[in-house]
């Protein structure tokens, strides 16, 4: 098992840890995006670098693990998605997982939110809470320069849950230059994929959401978008292609700018 | 002839009240024509918390700094000078003048200056919000939502109050003209009228008496039409905004609502005990405004129109049909409907809200952003709508577009939305790929 770099990862799934007897400290959600999304897939492998880098305990569902449902559930088919938490939260209880860390901020909406009237009640935590937190811990320390950065707030993760903060915390301790756009945090505007549009044409109109928010990111004109959503991060980088300035600024989750300046 | 007057005024405000109670008996039903499944979880404290904040301040209003300045004019002036509504319900009744003049000399001249200050912040108000609705070129005002009837009401409520207003000035100007003759009450200067007193000093003194009376009822008969009006019209979220912000919500917004019933059925399926108080429904999701929650209903009386929602709905902006603002109306619309056919004794049409209303490309072009219900000043949630009628297509039509169908078919076969076979879920860290 071996990232992009050829570093080899240390990854365990919880059926491992069953066997060896052991309790990991995290279940790391990897979510369908981070397991087959080529992108994303990058952005998995930077967490567990910093996660293996800091020596921390935690083990994946692996094969076990399904889509949480939330496409299933924003598209109107209420069933197909209950039949998808109730399958996950009995192998989520079946494993007596406690604390879940999740990198897609539609699996964290759903676990965190909608999974406990079905009975599945867990300590839910995004990745930019959790990055944030060992940023805060001192066990985190990455190298800091005066690139300029744009934050684009996921919806589920600011509107839906309100954490606009962590984040753009994580974000200041690699560079002195964070800029906002103009329509951020609460205001901050959709990249188009939400409420399961990503998996289907948009209606028709003048122009496509993800490009509306390429206008936002081009009055800033940084150096660097980041975000902290797989479905942002393919809209986003979408539209940057489609306005070919991908020579210019590049999209990437705050995970790669961590796990790219480690210290 | 006092008791003449006396008697019509007596008259006149019973019909109003009779109407007024009609009315809201009227929306009442209505919006208690929705499901009873809807009940805030909010405790007490954050629910008077919000009613004192967001409903008596007007807190979610200041994100637009300058409307927020000018309605929140309009809105305390309303209230004050309600104060004077009093003096003029009971003058009316009781055949007296100007009654809280009891209040003594320097007492009743500061209360009746106040009101005149905010009858002037009202005046200024009005001119501007007639302005910035039909003069600048201000985007969500000019929804083709808008056309016909909500434009002309709006307006209309502005005109309204503007004459209210010049009756209130008026009536006072020419009472103090009148006090410089003998034989009139005297009960002071007023401040700010008494600089329309040159408007009035020709005339004579039964002028003069006519020119106060017709002012006093054209103000009060005024109020009476308003308060009528006000029920058939966007202006009815100055009563409905209360209830509507003590029992909303104050979970995540990403949080979308549970549908026990489909629990229930997917437990029955696997030979699992169902939970048998909650009753099955005659129809999952919402094809008509009988399937939404009263609490859905409510929201849809309260809106004001105002129109923040579409100005900040990604799909709107970008062109598409979708706009937050015509899912509420039209909601409202279908119950007013509904409700009439009621009362004709129709049992029913052949018209429902989806469909007839909203549009199948409306309901779909919605990202659940939540951006519409961040930035509604009365706490109303459009998304729940959309997401109860995309529920509706889903459960009981089947018609979703086919690109949706085959991530659903992904999801039930593969367990993913995409069509990866579920063994690859592990060639990331497998490093086959």
């Amino acid at each position: 098992m071996k990232d992009q770099n050829g570093i080899k990862m240390k990854i365990k799934t919880i059926n491992d840890f069953m066997i060896s007897n052991e309790d990991p400290e995290i279940l790391f959600w990897v979510g369908c995006a981070g397991s087959f999304d080529d992108r994303y897939k990058k952005v998995t492998k930077a967490f567990v670098k910093i996660l293996n880098k800091l020596k921390i305990n935690f083990a994946i569902l692996g094969e076990e693990e399904t889509c949480t449902g939330d496409p299933a559930r924003r598209a109107g088919n209420e069933y197909l998605f209950q039949m998808q938490a109730l399958n996950n939260i009995s192998t989520l209880n079946k494993y007596n997982i406690k604390k879940i860390v999740t990198m897609c901020p539609h699996c964290f909406n759903t676990i965190k939110n909608e999974y406990p009237e079905l009975g599945g009640s867990y300590i839910v935590i995004h990745h930019s809470e959790f990055l944030d937190e060992l940023i805060k811990e001192g066990r985190l320390i990455s190298k800091k320069n005066n690139r300029k950065i744009t934050y684009h707030d996921s919806c589920y993760l600011g509107r839906g849950n309100k954490i606009y903060e962590a984040p753009r915390n994580v974000i200041r301790t690699i560079t002195n230059n964070l800029s906002e756009m103009s329509r951020s945090k609460e205001n901050g505007l959709c990249c188009g994929a939400g409420g399961s549009q990503i998996f289907k044409e948009s209606e028709s109109g003048k122009a496509e959401i993800n490009i509306e928010r390429i206008k936002d990111i081009q009055k800033v004109d940084p150096d660097t978008v980041a975000l902290a959503c797989p479905f942002c991060l393919t809209m986003i980088n979408d539209g940057i292609k489609e306005k070919s300035l991908d020579k210019k600024i590049e999209v990437k989750d705050i995970t790669e700018l961590i796990a790219d300046n480690l210290k | 002839m006092h008791i003449i007057s006396q008697l019509c005024f007596i008259t006149l405000l019973t019909l109003s009240v009779i109407i007024i109670y009609r009315r809201f008996k009227f929306i009442n039903r209505n919006i208690l024509l929705g499901k009873k499944n809807y009940s805030s979880n909010t405790d007490k404290k954050t629910r008077i918390k919000n009613l004192i904040l967001i409903a008596f301040g007007q807190s979610k209003m200041f994100k637009k700094i300058v409307p927020a300045i000018l309605h929140l004019m309009i809105y305390s002036g309303f209230i004050i000078i309600n104060v004077e509504i009093i003096e003029i319900i009971l003058d009316g009744i009781l055949g007296t003048h100007r009654i809280f003049n009891v209040l003594g000399m320097p007492f009743y001249n500061v209360f009746i200056s106040i009101i005149e200050f905010f009858v002037l912040l009202v005046i200024i108000s009005c001119v501007i919000f007639l302005i910035r609705r039909n003069i600048l070129n201000i985007k969500r005002f000019k929804s083709i939502e808008l056309k016909g009837w909500p434009i002309l009401d709006a307006n209309l409520i502005l005109i309204f109050e503007i004459i209210l207003m010049i009756a209130i000035l008026s009536m006072n100007a020419s009472d103090l003209v009148l006090q410089d003759f003998e034989s009139y009450k005297k009960t002071g200067n007023f401040y700010f009228s008494s600089v329309l007193k040159p408007l009035f000093i020709n005339f004579d003194i039964q002028t003069l008496i006519y020119i106060e009376r017709i002012a006093w009822w054209i103000h009060i008969i005024g109020i009476f039409l308003f308060a009528i009006y006000v029920t058939y019209s966007k202006h009815l979220h100055i009563f409905l905004g209360f209830p509507n912000i003590y029992h909303s919500n104050e979970e995540n917004l990403g949080k979308i609502n549970n549908m026990p019933s489909i629990t229930n059925e997917i437990k029955d399926m696997l030979g699992e005990k169902v939970n048998e108080t909650i009753p099955t429904p005659d129809r999952f999701g919402a094809k008509d405004i009988t399937d939404l929650s009263w609490k859905n209903i409510l929201e849809s009386y309260s809106c004001s129109e105002c129109g923040r929602c579409t100005a900040v709905c990604p799909p709107n902006i970008t062109g598409k049909k979708l706009s937050p603002r015509k899912i509420m109306m039209d909601v409202r619309d279908r119950t007013d409907e509904i409700g009439i056919n009621i009362d004709k004794k129709i049992k029913y049409d052949d018209r429902s809200l989806v469909g007839d209303y909203i549009s199948k490309e409306e309901i779909l072009a919605c990202t659940s952003c939540n951006a519409c219900v961040e930035e509604c000043p009365l706490k109303i949630n459009p998304l729940d709508i959309i997401i109860e009628c995309r529920r509706y297509y889903a459960l009981e039509e089947s018609s979703l577009p086919s690109e949706w169908n085959a991530m659903l078919q992904n999801i039930e076969t593969n367990y993913s939305p995409w069509k990866f076979p579920i063994d690859e879920r592990s060639k990331w860290y497998k490093n086959e790929d």
